[in-house]
């Protein structure tokens, strides 16, 4: 029996030091940001961590697994509260609930930013679990509609259990607890995990629940729990990026997290390429980044004497056809399925090589 | 006389108002090639998709390995001892080759998802363990160079193998092949008789096969059972079938 | 609580419940067919009320006349959306079907926005509609009894069709088998595209008598009604007309009832249909009419 032991990850010492090399050399431009960077271009680099650990784990149920879900903007918002509720002090808790005083043990419990962050996690990640339930164990097709449907439930529980959540009132003064570390330190080990997740024996079997689900069954993969693996994974993340933007814009309320939200990561995983971590990645951060730059089309401007009036609504229309144009002729979006390697550097010599070897 | 590998007893099926199985009864012993064959539409790969539970009998019973196995559930099945292949292709197309048959080694790995993000020794043993099992399975069917290549770029002949492989990486008692060597060449089909029987031998399987094209069939298998609309007709060797009244009229009667 | 509101309450549900079933058939009606959720379908909803709108108040059109105008308009542009947006993704996984219907759906409540305003605008109810009748102490709106006799004309006239006529039929075997009925040379286009008009039309009627009740047209105005319709599709039994008429009248009943009986719960509302989506798929997936659709 002639096989290469070593043939699960040729290079691998090297590729290592090469990452572990990227992210120092990231690290360091962090500190040199949040030392010298301006409030404004320190908030869109918040924002960039935040969309990245939101765009790689809706990628992981929708494109990893090709379960088509709508979740995010519930289990943000499910995060966002989780962590909100529980950062904010028992004073100014007594101060903030004005129409009902909150309900007891939340009132006195006040702990500190990561656990708050882990706690919204977990409490996302269960949600998910117990919308696993009913919806995998039959027709994945409803999954959509189920996670649709409880980004608007969420949406009225918050209005409506006001001693938990002040209601239409929502949280305010929370702490900002967000900067440059946190976000993206979070980020990074999202990324790990995922990454790590997606390259072991659970994301082949996801891919294979993706490729074909009966013929993964046939070969002992239990679908139902590989559905609810990616789902409540995805939820964890989910979760915990939501503390991160509760403490990011210190205000929350019931109608904050609306569709758009899911709407935005959608696009953001699509045109990165369904499947594709490091195409999420990409995305996310020249989405977050560029949409400044799209509200343009919004307000009036003037070029060369064209007067062009603005018109309110127009990104959205732009996005939703760019949504189904990528989706009818660019299905694979930018990476398609492929991810980043550190050889497709190296490789670069003999591609250019044999292209001019070609053109002779 | 042991008892066979899998024993089905009248095995009935039926949807809406249609009945695709009506009282099959069928026995596969150890080191045995059993096929199962019968005009189109007679219900051989209904009664594939109710040994693996894709599919759920009426009536009936299923046993393999003296355990009654009826109502199990699919992935269960797979992971004790009963592999497939499809009559229309089913390969994880956007996967690798190797990453196809690696997928069945899911069902065998020691470490939980956590285990896996965090990644102890362990997980990296496992996945040697898998993979070195799955490059021994290419080569066996013959297709160790194209293992880095994706599943549907593969020639037909090559997914065929291939979908054979990915079934063998469960480590099967039983092997169900629906329809083999459809769509290949009178070599390729010679080659692939001579491939089944080898591994039969090498692997220690028993094999039930659906195939219509019956050159084959008369050639590998030991034993025949025949099927017309859900219905048996006939049961044994091959010579015995080839002379089989009620056989041949439900083919003619086809034609 | 007394007998007579009671019974209006009924009534009231009742008329609801006519409208979740009218969207409701055209969303079981293209699953059955394509295993599609149509998000785009509710849309259609606030499609037929804009044009509507515009016909009556831009171009002074008589009501009917722009009514009608609308609900034809509407189911040809759900063909349109067919043939634009579905169509070529026919032979791709489901999943980019589904991405784009999403698409279309925001695309079409966003051109709303940029085309009409976010503003909701006031949709004219002609006099024949508004007024009570009292009967046996219990006061019923006009309304209530029009949208109960469309909505079973209409609802008699789609289970004509889909049990009696050839194009139903081959509509109904579609739904099961639509690889083998391709090649015994149905021309599954033609069919698709009717079921596509067949379930617009519907949803264009449901529009406007929605209107009728709640006579606020705003470009999102057919998002919750929209995804309520399919709890109630799903309900009934996905792939069933029959059964999305009762699952949505079922759900029109369980709104209004459980509010009526329950008050403090009146916040919760849009909360009820999430709910019976959850007990539904936990108890009997299949729904009531419990068709089991093959994948």
């Amino acid at each position: 029996m002639e096989t290469t032991t070593r043939s699960t990850k040729p290079h691998a010492r090297r590729d290592s030091l090469l990452t572990i090399s990227a992210v120092g050399a990231f690290l360091a431009f962090l500190w040199y940001a949040d030392n010298h960077f301006s409030p404004y271009n320190i908030r869109i680099l918040n924002n960039i961590a935040i969309f990245i650990i939101l765009a790689v784990s809706y990628n992981l149920i929708n494109g990893v697994t090709g379960q088509f879900s709508l979740e995010p903007n519930a289990f943000v918002a499910v995060g966002a509260y989780t962590s909100a509720i529980l950062t904010l002090s028992p004073e100014e808790k007594l101060a903030s609930f004005i129409i009902e005083p909150m309900v007891w043990p939340l009132s006195e419990i006040s702990v500190s930013f990561p656990l708050s962050l882990l706690a919204a996690g977990l409490v996302t990640a269960m949600m998910a679990l117990l919308m696993a339930l009913p919806v995998f164990r039959v027709r994945g097709d409803y999954l959509a509609i189920v996670t649709l449907g409880f980004g608007e439930v969420i949406q009225v529980v918050a209005n409506n259990i006001v001693p938990v959540t002040n209601g239409p009132l929502g949280l305010k003064g929370l702490n900002p607890y967000t900067n440059l570390w946190w976000s993206w330190g979070i980020c990074i080990v999202t990324i790990f995990c995922i990454v790590r997740l997606v390259n072991s024996s659970y994301g082949r079997a996801m891919k294979a629940v993706r490729e074909d689900e009966t013929a993964a069954e046939a070969m002992g993969i239990n679908a139902f729990r590989i559905k609810t693996l990616a789902f409540t994974c995805s939820a964890f993340f989910e979760g915990v990026a939501g503390g991160l933007l509760a403490h990011l814009i210190t205000t929350i309320s019931p109608t904050l997290f609306t569709f758009l939200l899911t709407f935005h990561l959608l696009i953001i995983i699509v045109v990165g390429g369904l499947g594709s971590t490091t195409g999420a990645i990409i995305a996310a951060a020249v989405f977050t980044y560029g949409s400044e730059f799209l509200r343009i089309v919004e307000e009036p401007f003037s070029f060369y004497g064209f007067d062009y009036e603005g018109i309110p609504g127009m990104r959205m229309v732009m996005l939703s056809l760019l949504l189904i144009v990528v989706m009818l002729f660019a299905r694979r979006g930018i990476m398609g399925r492929s991810e980043f390697s550190w050889q497709w550097f190296f490789d670069i010599p003999d591609r250019v090589g044999s292209r001019l070897r070609r053109s002779r | 006389m042991s008892e066979p590998l899998l024993k089905i007893d009248d095995l009935t099926v039926t949807f809406g108002g249609l009945t695709a199985l009506n009282g099959l009864g069928m026995e596969v012993r150890n080191a045995e090639i059993v096929g199962l064959i019968g005009p189109n539409g007679a219900g051989k790969t209904t009664a594939f998709n109710t040994i693996t539970g894709i599919v759920k009998a009426e009536r009936g019973s299923i046993t393999f390995r003296n355990r009654d196995i009826t109502g199990w559930k699919t992935p269960h099945i797979a992971r004790n001892g009963i592999a497939r292949t499809f009559q229309n292709i089913r390969l994880y197309d956007d996967l690798t080759v190797v990453e196809n048959v690696m997928v069945a080694g899911h069902a065998s790995i020691s470490y939980n998802f956590l285990e896996a993000i965090i990644g102890l020794g362990r997980c990296e043993r496992d996945e040697r363990r898998i993979r070195e099992k799955a490059e021994y399975l290419l080569e066996l069917m013959g297709l160790s160079d194209m293992a880095r290549e994706k599943a549907n770029a593969l020639p037909y002949g090559s997914q065929r193998r291939l979908e054979v492989a990915r079934a063998l990486a469960l480590d099967p008692a039983l092997l169900l092949l629906d329809e083999p060597v459809a769509g290949m060449n009178p070599m390729e089909t010679r080659e692939f008789g001579e491939l089944i029987e080898r591994l039969l031998k090498d692997l220690k399987l028993a094999i039930a096969l659906i195939e219509h094209d019956m050159g084959f069939v008369m050639d590998v298998c030991h034993k025949i059972r025949v099927i017309d609309h859900g219905v048996p007709i006939a049961w044994g060797t091959p010579e015995e079938i080839r002379s089989n009244e009620k056989v041949i009229a439900a083919y003619l009667g086809k034609e | 609580m007394d007998y007579a509101f009671f019974l209006q309450q009924i009534v009231f549900g009742l008329t609801l419940g006519c409208l979740y079933g009218l969207i409701a058939i055209g969303y079981t009606m293209v699953y059955g067919v394509l295993r599609l959720i149509n998000f785009a379908h509710g849309d259609l909803l606030m499609v037929s009320a804009y044009i509507a709108f515009f016909g009556i108040v831009m171009f002074h059109l008589p009501w009917v006349a722009a009514v009608v105008i609308a609900v034809i308009l509407t189911g040809i542009f759900g063909i349109l959306i067919d043939r634009g947006a579905y169509k070529p993704l026919r032979r791709s996984p489901r999943i980019s079907a589904l991405i784009t219907a999403i698409g279309v759906s925001f695309l079409l409540e966003n051109l709303g926005i940029v085309i009409i305003g976010g503003r909701p605008k006031s949709f004219p109810v002609p006099e024949v509609f508004s007024g009570y009748v009292m009967a046996g102490g219990v006061r019923i709106p006009i309304l209530s009894f029009w949208v109960l006799l469309v909505t079973a004309v209409l609802l008699i006239g789609v289970v004509l069709v889909v049990n009696r006529s050839k194009t139903g039929m081959a509509m109904r075997a579609l739904s099961r088998d639509m690889e083998t009925v391709t090649l015994m040379g149905v021309d599954a286009n033609r069919i698709i595209s009717f079921t596509f008009v067949l379930g617009s039309v519907l949803a264009a009627v449901g529009g406007i008598l929605w209107c009728m009740k709640y006579p606020a047209v705003e470009p999102f105005m057919g998002v919750i009604p929209g995804l309520k319709a399919f709890v109630a599709a799903v309900l009934g039994g996905i792939g069933n007309v029959t059964g999305a008429a009762l699952g949505g009248l079922i759900l029109g009943l369980a709104e209004i009832l459980i509010v009526a009986i329950q008050p403090e719960w009146s916040g919760y509302r849009d909360a009820i249909a999430f709910c019976i989506l959850i007990v539904i798929l936990l108890t009997r997936p299949s729904g009531i009419m419990g068709e089991d659709l093959p994948d």
